[in-house]
């Protein structure tokens, strides 16, 4: 029998869930940080992939003159008929050579450069098959070794933590006690707020959930940066029942899906299972809107609309909206300026011409000048 | 000594001190008893040695200082408390006498706090170059002083361990820069540090690519091919270079393991020993550096790498008319040292200077 006051939009949750499962997602990965922290390993272990196969390390002589080049690899997975195209995004070279300075540059320029597609896809005619290539998260590598963040790792995140969200994670975590994972985990988070970096912040879970469940979130939240190790050998040992993805030593055998042994689940968990579509929200809602809105301001200056003609519009567009490229600031400002100048010359012929009437007036000798 | 016992000789006399009355004729000569008087002149003034460690910061190098001589000569820190790494790099020793059985060694251990830790680690190692330069120099001038000092404090870094972070990888260009420059000047011994985050296999494709890129850029690391004198020295060594580098892991705390009492690091997963060559190589090390190879490693920079030095800053200062071994040694800028290349951007001076002063006779 059904209630009068039913109305039936509660469906709406499994139509959008429907529509998903058909469209499928799409997500971009960053994954960036010194090489030789375990990153490739991990990126297999959490997509159960193999998308760094046939991979060569760069020999030591071909690493003297290598510089940071970003590498893209996609990768689709179907899991519960739901499809996701996982893309990622590698930047090998990074904290590689001797002198790294600036070598974060080319990456935060990438990131850019996407927000830039995607503007430029989302002010065009046709947007029924924008591809989102931005950025959705970028996993960080700390090394386990360190004392805490770098100054490479601190340059790196600050260019970086307005533009992407940032999930700071501690690579080959098996080289720790547990409480040398402690104390380092807690140098980071410190040295995160002196520093002013904002990471990706998990939201609050509701009010309405459970206190277990509330308990559990904020454990899980402790853990960051989450410290991981990535295995793609499945290991048989004395310890469990079935074989379990690990790293065997002769002292003990890693198991990677264990929660005392590492948080390979939670970041699995956060990332994927939980927090994936709100990794992207963010993405649009808040890094992609500043950005946007940034690019814009610089346009909406007296003098731009006009110019608009005549500024360089670049390559495929086809519209009549002014892009943002990055010269226009420079030729705005030389362009007023002249204007300027011109006004002023105006002026002061009018002057000239009315003081030249006046002294034509009979009887009346001028002044030369 | 051995051979003393062992000896066919009817008289059983053991000239191992030199106060034993020689009335009696034994058949050998007895010149053994020169390694006794040896040991025994050892034991009274004691050893010497100096060692750099250099790497990164967090590598274990105080922790693996600590392990290898048994004592606490460092602090070792849990990551991310202790002091921060130094905007530069500076260099800073602390000499410690350890005694074992009667022996006493003068240990002096100069770390590398900020060695690599910066964006810009170009021309790193330049501090490095020179401090060790300046031991040498101090040696030369005790040397060439007329009246010199019995024995003459050794300062010279004897031997320069260089910790390779654990990337599974290759040498970063960091490294190679590093080790080529010093391998010219000191003894180094490249070790894989905090190799318990390598399995076995990684362990051993780690050290065949850093051997390969070793050989291909020409770093001759301890013990060099060069210096192998006979062939019991030369087999002896060819295992060591086979295992080098090392895959050492450090640990000062104590675990108990099958009821023993032994160093190592405790994880959920197991419990690391740092002396069981099942687990790591760090005996092997402390053989190389202790046991083994510690009178070898000074002979080497006393013998090769100072003479080099010598002769170079010597040949600097040729021009002068002095008479046979008196020279005037310029200072030199030592940055820029390694040997074979030493520069003096004031040579033409030094040598007016050397014009000017009071002949000396011989």
């Amino acid at each position: 029998m059904q209630d009068k006051e039913y109305v039936g939009f509660s469906a709406l949750p499994s139509q959008l869930h429907r529509k998903s499962v058909k469209k499928g997602f799409d997500f971009t990965l960053m994954v960036a940080g010194e090489s030789g922290l375990g990153k490739s390993t991990l990126i297999n272990s959490l997509f159960l992939t193999n998308l760094y196969e046939g991979r060569q390390v760069p020999e030591a002589s071909a690493r003297l003159t290598q510089t940071l080049t970003i590498e893209r690899r996609c990768v689709e997975i179907e899991e519960g008929g739901i499809k996701v195209k996982l893309t990622v995004v590698d930047t090998p070279g990074f904290g590689d050579a001797v002198d790294c300075s600036d070598c974060w540059l080319p990456v935060v320029r990438f990131i850019e450069e996407q927000f830039e597609q995607y503007l430029r896809d989302e002010s065009g005619l046709n947007r029924k098959n924008i591809q989102d290539s931005r950025v959705h998260c970028c996993l960080y590598f700390i090394s386990p070794f360190g004392r805490g963040l770098r100054p490479l790792d601190v340059a790196f995140l600050r260019a970086m933590h307005e533009k992407v969200n940032i999930i700071p994670v501690i690579g080959k975590a098996d080289a720790l006690m547990p409480k040398e994972t402690q104390a380092l985990k807690q140098k980071i988070r410190d040295q995160l707020k002196e520093e002013g970096i904002n990471i990706y912040q998990f939201p609050e879970c509701d009010s309405d959930e459970d206190e277990e469940f509330k308990r559990q979130d904020a454990e899980m939240k402790g853990r960051i940066p989450f410290a991981v190790v990535g295995s793609c050998e499945v290991v048989r040992h004395g310890g469990t029942t079935r074989p379990v993805r690990g790293r065997c030593y002769t002292w003990g055998t890693v198991e990677v899906e264990n929660p005392h042994h590492c948080d390979f689940m939670n970041l699995r968990r956060m990332l994927v299972q939980t927090h994936l579509h709100d990794l992207k929200e963010v993405t649009h809602d808040l890094l992609y809107e500043g950005y946007r809105a940034r690019c814009l301001q610089s346009l909406a200056r007296p003098g731009a609309k006009d110019r608009a003609s005549r500024s360089k519009l670049s390559r495929q567009s086809a519209t009549e909206i002014p892009l943002p490229v990055l010269p226009l600031a420079e030729t705005e400002k030389l362009i007023r300026e002249k204007d300027e100048e011109l006004r002023r010359m105006q002026e002061m012929l009018e002057k000239m011409q009315a003081q030249m009437q006046q002294s034509q007036a009979p009887g009346e000798q001028s002044d030369s000048f | 000594m051995d051979s003393l016992r062992q000896s066919p000789s009817p008289c059983s006399s053991r000239p191992s001190s030199p106060r034993t009355p020689p009335c009696e004729m034994p058949a050998s000569v007895g010149i053994e008893a020169v390694l006794d008087q040896l040991k025994i002149k050892a034991m009274k003034m004691g050893f010497e040695f100096n060692v750099m460690v250099v790497g990164q910061s967090g590598l274990g190098k105080s922790t693996m200082v600590n392990t290898l001589f048994k004592s606490k000569v460092w602090k070792s820190t849990l990551p991310g408390l202790g002091v921060p790494t130094p905007q530069t790099l500076q260099l800073h020793s602390v000499t410690h006498v350890i005694e074992e059985k009667g022996l006493k060694l003068k240990l002096t251990v100069t770390d590398t706090p900020g060695f690599g830790d910066q964006i810009n680690n170009d021309k790193c190692w330049e501090p490095i170059l020179s401090y060790i330069n300046e031991q040498y120099e101090q040696y030369l001038q005790e040397e060439i002083l007329i009246t010199r000092q019995r024995h003459i404090p050794d300062t010279r870094v004897h031997c320069c361990v260089y910790f390779v972070p654990p990337t599974g990888h290759c040498l970063r260009p960091l490294d190679i820069e590093f080790l080529q420059r010093l391998c010219r000047t000191v003894n180094v011994v490249p070790v894989i540090a905090r190799a318990d985050s390598l399995t076995i296999e990684e362990r051993e494709a780690f050290r065949s690519r850093i051997q390969k890129d070793l050989k291909s850029h020409c770093i001759d690391v301890y013990p060099q091919k060069r210096f192998d004198e006979d062939a019991n020295d030369r087999i002896l060594n060819s295992k060591i270079r086979e295992r080098i580098p090392f895959a050492v892991v450090g640990a000062d705390q104590e675990h108990l393991v099958n009821g023993r009492c032994v160093l190592g690091r405790k994880t959920n997963w197991g419990i690391i020993e740092v002396e069981n060559m099942a687990h790591c190589e760090f005996p092997l090390l402390r053989d190389l550096l202790i046991r083994s190879h510690l009178q070898d490693l000074k002979d080497i920079t006393h013998n090769i790498h100072y003479e080099n030095y010598r002769v170079v800053r010597l040949n600097e200062s040729h021009q002068l008319p002095r008479g046979p071994g008196w020279v005037n040694l310029a200072p030199m800028n030592l940055a820029h040292a390694s040997a074979g290349q030493l520069t003096s951007p004031r040579t033409s001076k030094a040598c007016k200077q050397a014009q000017e002063e009071p002949k000396y006779d011989f």
